[in-house]
């Protein structure tokens, strides 16, 4: 029973574990499963909200409004190799009549293909660097040849998904310390009903000189490996879960919905999520039994 | 002899209740047998436990090894209690463990390699006469069985003291008058050994044995002068 890493067979033997039901292993399956399901939310939405900062930082529609339509397509040719000549605008296209009629065909139906139904000229444009100074330099560009053009921030009409991302992404966060937390609460009351269950086998060992800690490193190792077993379980269903929504979620072909995709980086955050826990778990565990232990002689 | 324990008007009180033990002063030499004797109450039980450093007195001094055992820092404990060999009056034995790991179990806490314990706990297992029970589990041994087994652990790792509890209780005469000559023999090997019996039978058997008594808490032999006189051969 000396303290060493690696426990003996012996060591192994002290505390009845035949006794337990090993409850403990499927406690900590759930509670890593639902961890994992939360941490993976969380990176994969944060993922998504960088990704479409990414797409929707320094991209413009500038549109003409202009009832005749010779005016609006002249103004809008104008526009476009204004633009062009800018240095800070990486790409300027029009938006294809086919493609706004498409885009419009739920709400106008067939009438949307109306040649005489006055829809705004439209031009996409990717500034680098998408700066407010850059903007406002395209934004000048555009007015000096089309007036009454409307230029609009892609990312100011996201900004209310943008925010909504960031939440769920804290929220996530918040899940996961709250696991972690109950893991711990979990773990301390293990170890105490466990001191309680093996009092008289303690007894005997402190008759014998154990110390407290060599008596401690029996219910740590115990509960660490309940936590890392069960943790490994909980994380392996957790993380084929994350495969199959990820698979469904590729399948709907939404570029939104495409950002929340994991990183490398991300998976090795959940799967190092049993370890982390079988760390706290073990922690916990010396924490509550010296405590217990040290109350008696 | 030098003095391994010194008792110095040691009180003993269990909560609110009247001392248990009251003004106890005596000395134990290094390498010699005593017996405690006393009715049933009478605080052997609670001496012993003074002893082997499972309760602290309420009053008095205690030295033990030459330190003063009342103040000791709990964290020395352990390596004064591995100095000790207990044989506990009902015996506590772990249930789940062998007859071979109860044995072993001092010897695993002080940190004995795995590869050094097999032949001292076979030879222990030899010397109480249990080699063919060293897989059986307490529950699965007779009284007698469990309490040579604790006898065993107690004495594995050559104590410098052995206080045993009644240690004959649940044996038959014969058996009792063995374990007596397993205490001899370890007595012989330099270990302090207290035995507290109310069995007058076994105090004769000992050569040279002192006898301590105890009477309501208070020990009526102090000076130990109670020596008996070696064994007649019959």
């Amino acid at each position: 029973m000396a303290v060493k890493l690696i426990p003996s067979a012996a060591d192994r033997r002290l505390l009845d574990e035949s006794r337990g039901t090993r409850a403990m292993t499927w406690i900590m399956a759930i509670m890593l499963f639902l961890t994992v399901l939360a941490g993976a939310l969380g990176l994969g939405t944060r993922s998504a909200a960088v990704s479409l900062d990414r797409q929707l930082a320094g991209r413009l529609t500038v549109q003409i409004v202009v009832p005749e339509a010779a005016v609006r397509e002249k103004q809008a040719a104008a526009a476009l190799r204004a633009l062009r000549g800018l240095p800070d605008v990486k790409r300027a296209a029009a938006v294809d009549r086919a493609e706004l009629t498409a885009l419009l065909r739920p709400w106008l139906g067939s009438d949307g293909m109306d040649p005489d139904l006055p829809i705004p000229a439209m031009i996409d444009v990717d500034l680098a660097p998408a700066t407010d100074a850059s903007v406002a330099r395209a934004a000048a560009a555009v007015r000096a040849v089309a007036p009454a053009a409307r230029i609009d921030r892609q990312e100011s009409w996201m900004a209310p998904v943008s925010t909504f991302m960031g939440m769920i992404t804290s929220l996530a966060g918040a899940l996961v310390l709250l696991m972690a937390a109950a893991t711990a609460a979990v773990v301390i009351l293990a170890a105490r009903a466990g001191l309680d269950t093996h009092r008289d086998t303690i007894q005997v060992l402190h008759m014998l000189g154990s110390t407290d800690i060599q008596v401690s490193r029996l219910f740590q190792r115990r509960i660490a490996l309940d936590t890392l077993i069960g943790g490994l379980i909980g994380t392996a269903m957790a993380c084929a879960l994350i495969l199959l929504v990820g698979m469904q979620l590729g399948a709907i072909g939404s570029d939104l919905l495409s950002g929340v995709a994991l990183s490398p980086r991300d998976w090795t955050l959940l799967l190092l999520l049993p370890v982390l826990f079988a760390l706290l778990a073990t922690l916990a565990a010396r924490v509550a039994v010296t405590a217990a232990l040290s109350k008696i002689l | 002899m030098a003095n391994i324990v010194q008792f110095e008007n040691v009180g003993l009180r269990y909560g609110t209740g009247q001392e248990t033990l009251s003004d106890v002063s005596f000395t134990l030499a290094s390498g010699a047998f005593y017996f405690l004797t006393g009715s049933s109450g009478a605080g052997k039980t609670s001496l012993l436990k003074l002893l082997y450093l499972a309760q602290r007195p309420t009053r008095g001094l205690i030295r033990l090894f030459g330190e003063d055992a009342v103040t000791l820092p709990r964290k020395r404990l352990p390596g004064f209690r591995r100095r000790i060999g207990v044989v506990f009056q009902d015996f506590r034995l772990v249930p789940h463990l062998s007859a071979f790991d109860n044995i072993a179990l001092p010897l695993r806490v002080s940190g004995v390699p795995e590869s050094d314990i097999e032949v001292p706990v076979r030879e222990m297992l030899a010397w109480v006469g249990l080699t063919d029970r060293a897989t059986a589990k307490p529950p699965t041994l007779s009284g007698g069985e469990q309490q040579r087994v604790a006898i065993a652990r107690a004495v594995i790792s050559r104590p410098e003291i052995l206080v045993a509890d009644e240690p004959t209780g649940n044996v038959d005469p014969d058996m009792a008058e063995r374990l007596l000559h397993l205490f001899h023999s370890l007595n012989r090997l330099g270990t302090t050994v207290v035995v507290a019996t109310h069995d007058f039978h076994l105090l004769g058997r000992i050569p040279g044995a002192h006898m301590m008594r105890l009477d309501g808490g208070r020990l009526l032999d102090p000076t130990g002068s109670l020596r008996f006189p070696p064994v007649q051969d019959d």
